[in-house]
């Protein structure tokens, strides 16, 4: 008889919630109970909810068990889990789950169904096609495709991908470079770890097929020390895809080479800003540096270099083996393709949810998500990390699209989505964006090193109701200097946050609509202006 | 790794020179170099630093603006047990603040500081990746999300006194 075939994710967020002492009950009752089973342990769903997620293989597919823990195991096994049998935990076929079968998943599609490290899983499952199509291309064809299938920076800043590939690939120079930005420091994202812990050769291939597109050979993945797992793995797959030839000298075909490095971050959040990340891999404190000139040009020690998140080069492969046209196919008006979403913070179902452009949040904290985990009622939701704004149920039925998200100031960013419920008190999360801004600023530029210090000061002040109206003006302000005067998203973008909770929420500043205190101030409260 | 700071430092040289044997053929491996040189001692000895610069050709104002910069970089030795509590807007959603105040009182060591007695140090940490699964924390090495005070309680026990 065939041993039977179990999956526990080996992802961080799995290993979080027990999936290591999961999986060991599971060997350890097989092993007492005589059983043979081989156990897999594979990427995650991204179905956080429901981790440790035990899946099974049966004839009719995988079949799901979750939340599993170590305790649940010996009932498991007793109501049938390797024939796939009913049990409280049984969540049926894996793919039917309706979270999972009511996205398009483009970038995940073998999230949670490989062995991360497995090139032959890899392979069994498209992977290498887009390289194999790219050998055959050259570097302006290459990048002709990335540009005609609209896919943008899925960083944040959402620049077009094809564009600064050109720059790279135009640009004369002895030496080039392919650096991946994976210092996935917002909080609510998760989509650069998961693949990087997930689907590394995903990665690995979309950084080659760069390196071949515009005549790079070496390339930089900076990965921040907040994810160890996401550092093991990457230097894993590296040496694995090097021992076999998908890296090394000859791993875009007979001489020509691509070298790719890991490199570990420090823990400094600014440095996910391009420049400052190219500083730091260049081993120095990670300052912001003025563009021009781009780093498409003048980038990693001094030469042109073309500079990418995680999904962007993830998206590549895809986009390379299906065409352009299969990518732009999703998606809505220059927002072409899908993006991985990410439901955080206080949501009933969170996880990874793949969509094409256009769904709007409502359809995600509903539909997906369930609405709050605390079961109050959700009362803002930040989306695009904490330098995004703060979106009340007015805008939840905006499409999620990078232009009609920049028509009401928002950020569409890097995906995350963070729910809050009506406990949250929106002066202080404002107060906390000017605090990390304070934490994590370079430098560089003085309203941001400074004016976020004096922010979290003229918030307490608001909060403490001295001179509220002048204080509200102030803020206004700072904010207004801050957006200005600031070199890089850190300081220019930090007022977002803050102005969409004060615009908002303005009964949480202790004010009663966001356009009064300025009447209020200009009648003559003239106080003291500290 | 935490308490290895003593256990080794009076080999402190070799271990740099190590560190910087290892990446010599690397442009740009200062971040590197401390990397593996924090990894084995627990921190970065500020005799490390003349060194590290010596060897890369730096001045010691720019290896120690480098290491000041980063908060994952210590100059002092942690305590035994280094215990990291999320303090980003996923983990705030869902209580961090109260579980950042029960942390404290149960180490009975505030953030940012390591107890008198060199048994903990705590710190905020911000974003562990975790934030489907909020609150996260860290300790040492290990992960642990949807934490509770109760939770908490339960790993500390767990672990027992930090040796």
């Amino acid at each position: 008889m065939i041993p039977a075939k179990l999956y526990v994710p080996r992802d961080s967020a799995a290993l979080a919630v027990g999936a290591d002492e999961v999986a060991a009950a599971l060997q350890a009752e097989c092993m007492r109970r005589g059983i043979a089973m081989q156990l897999v342990r594979n990427s995650s769903r991204g179905l956080f909810w429901l981790e440790p997620l035990v899946e099974v293989d049966t004839p009719n597919g995988r079949i799901a068990y979750g939340p599993v823990t170590p305790g649940d195991v010996p009932a498991l096994l007793d109501a049938g889990l390797l024939e796939g049998k009913a049990h409280a935990l049984c969540q049926g076929a894996t793919e039917a789950i309706p979270y999972l079968a009511r996205q398009e998943r483009l970038t995940f599609a073998r999230m949670g169904i490989t062995d991360p490290l497995s090139l032959a899983d890899y392979e069994a499952h498209e992977g290498w096609a887009g390289l194999k199509r790219a050998l055959k291309l050259d570097g302006a064809a290459i990048v002709q495709e990335v540009t005609q299938s609209g896919l943008r920076g899925r960083g944040g800043a959402a620049f077009p991908a094809g564009i600064k590939w050109q720059t790279v690939l135009k640009t004369d120079a002895a030496q080039k470079y392919i650096v991946c930005n994976a210092d996935e420091g917002d909080s609510g994202t998760f989509s650069d770890r998961m693949t990087l812990e997930g689907d590394p050769y995903m990665l690995i291939e979309g950084m080659t097929i760069a390196g071949l597109a515009v005549g790079a050979t070496q390339g930089y993945v900076y990965i921040r020390s907040e994810y160890p797992h996401s550092v093991a793995v990457m230097n894993e797959a590296v040496a694995r895809a090097t021992a076999v030839g998908y890296l090394g000298n000859n791993a875009g075909g007979p001489g020509r080479a691509f070298h790719l490095h890991v490199r570990k971050a420090a823990g400094s959040y600014v440095c996910g800003e391009e420049t400052a990340m190219l500083d730091s891999i260049e081993g120095k404190r990670g300052i912001v540096r003025a563009k021009p000139p781009l780093p498409a040009i003048t980038g990693l020690f001094g030469r042109p270099t073309v500079i990418n998140n995680v999904i962007t080069f993830a998206s590549v492969p895809l986009i390379l083996a299906r065409g352009a046209q299969f990518y732009r196919d999703y998606g809505m008006g220059r927002s072409q393709g899908t993006l991985p979403f990410q439901l955080a913070g206080n949501i009933k179902y969170g996880g990874l949810v793949e969509k094409a452009f256009g769904i709007t949040l409502r359809e995600l904290l509903y539909d997906f998500g369930g609405g709050s985990r605390s079961g109050r009622p959700i009362k803002a939701v930040q989306v695009g990390g904490p330098l995004g704004t703060y979106l009340p149920e007015s805008q939840w039925d905006i499409p999620l699209d990078y232009e009609a998200y920049a028509a009401v100031g928002a950020v569409v960013g890097h995906g995350g989505i963070v729910v809050h419920d009506d406990t949250a008190d929106m002066s202080q999360l404002a107060r906390y964006a000017m605090e990390f801004c304070a934490i994590e600023s370079c430098g560089k530029c003085t309203p941001c090193r400074i004016g976020s210090t004096r922010g979290v000061e003229v918030i307490d002040r608001i909060s403490a109701s001295q001179n509220r109206a002048q204080q509200v003006l102030l803020l206004r302000d700072l904010c207004d200097t801050m957006v200005n005067g600031s070199l890089c998203a850190m300081g220019s973008m930090t007022p977002l946050p803050v102005l969409s909770a004060l615009n908002h929420y303005p009964a949480d500043f202790g004010i009663t609509a966001p356009g009064l205190d300025q009447h209020a101030a200009a009648a003559g409260e003239k106080q003291n202006v500290h | 790794m935490t308490n290895a700071g003593s256990l080794f430092s009076s080999d402190m040289p070799t271990t740099v020179r190590a560190a910087l044997q290892r990446h010599a053929d690397e442009p740009g491996a200062l971040l590197p170099i401390l990397h593996d040189v924090q990894d084995a001692l627990g921190y970065i000895p500020a005799d490390a630093v003349p060194i590290i610069a010596k060897d890369l050709n730096l001045s010691r104002a720019e290896v120690h603006g480098v290491i000041k910069y980063y908060h994952h970089f210590r100059s002092a030795p942690a305590g035994r047990v280094v215990v990291q509590v999320c303090r980003a807007e996923s983990c705030k959603a869902v209580g961090a603040d109260a579980l950042m105040a029960h942390v404290e009182k149960t180490l009975g060591c505030a953030s940012h500081q390591t107890r008198a007695d060199g048994a903990y140090t705590l710190e905020p940490v911000y974003c562990l990746g975790m934030c489907a699964l909020s609150p996260a924390i860290l300790v040492d090495d290990k992960l642990h999300a949807r934490m509770t005070p109760e939770k908490f309680d339960r790993v500390v026990a767990l672990r027992g006194a930090p040796a």
